[in-house]
């Protein structure tokens, strides 16, 4: 191999390393608004299927805009905070926030049959990466109207089972409030007890996943806890 | 490689460059290369082939970029040099993936940018592209990639069958109505191990049909 000077190979590397650079900020330029775009639209599909809407790449945004009367952003004391778009907002930064400075994302939404749902995100942590969520809840602000959860890595037909409808359906119907005061769900280990309105079976080999996913819903959901019991009817 | 220009485009030669990887020097079963992505990726038929095309596309064109440069990169910074193409080609298939094949590129995850780091393609850049020119480069890069993704099909596609029941996601083992008389999915072969034993298998059936293969006892 010929032997090159010092010089040489300083220039050889900065003209590499410019125009490595021009290629990559151009790619990253031109593929960026269809890159946000399915970000935005994977996010309307989550939202409505938490409401039971089943939607496609096609028409997610059509429907979102025909389900989802209103958006807004909450403090954890239920006050509206203006000037804030609760579709932008991401939870896990917001987690970072000390707790007065958070913004509480609310979605409203009606469904087919006229009734009101309020859409509450929601962001955790699994065995091996994030999870998160939209809760729909019914006018009393208690009853579990739909559920949607989703997942980065979490372990193949263990802990990824939490996105499947056979898990999320027990959820339906359940309640927050337990005798006026905040409870969650639980998800229990070996079998919920079928009458209880507070639990759900966790999933079997999938132990630190469903822990993660019952405090994901109670330490998500209790933040909203002053401004559902004040709009509860 | 002195009568390299009366060559014709796919001599004898250069058609081995295209079609040894997939035996006898493939990269998987063989040279024992890129077996965790190998690993991760092939739950499912889908990712696995996305995964396939991509480190085709990116070993393909690192190799024509740096069979092409071979002669103008000082060789005391030839590794970074390499690995710069590699990057950027891994960057940019990142952002085609996520621009126009979300939901896969969701699934492929870290793996589309751990393809940096296999080692398959800095072995074909380092002891191939360095010394050949860019056609024969570009069938080296072809060849190999080819290897690798056709090892990386054959598992996942025993994995999907067996894991899930499905091919490419069609629900076959469902169609058949093998559920009815007591069949399960072998939830085993989703998890990792089982592409392990799987690659394993192959190396066996290969090296049992191939002799040469086999390394003296000593």
């Amino acid at each position: 191999m010929k032997d090159f000077s010092n010089r040489y190979i300083m220039v050889f590397s900065v003209v590499m390393i410019v125009s490595v650079a021009i290629l990559l900020s151009l790619t990253a330029l031109l593929l960026q608004p269809r890159q946000e775009k399915n970000v935005e639209v994977e996010k309307k599909m989550n939202i409505l299927s938490s409401i039971n809407v089943a939607s496609t790449k096609a028409d997610a945004v059509e429907l979102y805009d025909r389900y989802i009367r209103e958006s807004y952003v909450i403090n954890t004391e239920g006050e509206h905070l203006e000037g804030v778009d609760a579709f932008t907002v991401g939870l896990r930064a917001e987690q970072k926030k000390p707790l007065p400075e958070q913004y509480l994302p609310v979605f409203i939404a009606v469904d087919d049959r006229g009734d009101t749902l309020h859409i509450l995100p929601l962001e955790g942590k699994g065995l091996w990466g994030p999870i998160w969520g939209y809760v729909a809840l019914k006018e009393d602000l208690s009853t579990i109207d739909g559920v949607t959860f989703d997942h980065k890595g979490e372990t193949p037909g263990l802990g990824a089972e939490i996105n499947t409808t056979a898990f999320e359906s027990q959820f339906l119907n359940k309640s927050l409030f337990r005798d006026g005061s905040f409870f969650g769900i639980k998800v229990v280990k070996g079998g919920a007890d079928p009458q209880s309105s507070f639990e759900v079976d966790a999933i079997s080999g999938g132990t630190i996943t469903s822990k993660g996913l019952e405090a994901m819903v109670y330490d998500g959901l209790i933040k909203y806890e002053k401004y559902l019991s004040k709009n509860r009817k | 490689m002195e009568n390299v220009e009366k060559e014709p485009l796919f001599s004898a030669k250069y058609r081995k460059l295209l079609t040894n990887p997939l035996g006898q020097d493939n990269p998987i079963t063989v040279q024992v290369l890129g077996i965790c992505s190998a690993l991760a990726v092939t739950v499912k038929m889908n990712p696995a082939i996305v995964m396939a095309i991509s480190v085709m596309v990116v070993l393909a064109v690192s190799n024509v970029a740096i069979a092409a440069l071979r002669t103008m990169i000082p060789g005391r910074i030839r590794i970074i040099v390499q690995l710069v193409v590699i990057a950027t080609m891994v960057i940019i298939v990142d952002q085609f993936l996520k621009a126009f094949a979300f939901d896969i590129s969701k699934q492929l995850s870290v793996f589309v940018g751990l393809i940096i780091t296999n080692c398959i393609i800095m072995g074909r850049l380092e002891a191939f592209a360095m010394a050949n020119k860019p056609w024969p480069a570009f069938l080296d890069g072809l060849g190999n990639a080819w290897g690798y993704g056709a090892i990386l099909i054959i598992v996942s596609f025993f994995r999907e069958f067996l894991g899930s029941g499905s091919i490419m996601g069609f629900p076959v083992m469902e169609k058949i109505g093998v559920y009815n008389w007591g069949y399960e999915d072998n939830g085993m072969m989703i998890l990792p191990p089982m592409a392990l034993i799987t690659v394993g298998l192959i190396i066996w059936v290969q090296r049992s049909r191939n002799k040469t293969l086999i390394e003296e006892n000593k």
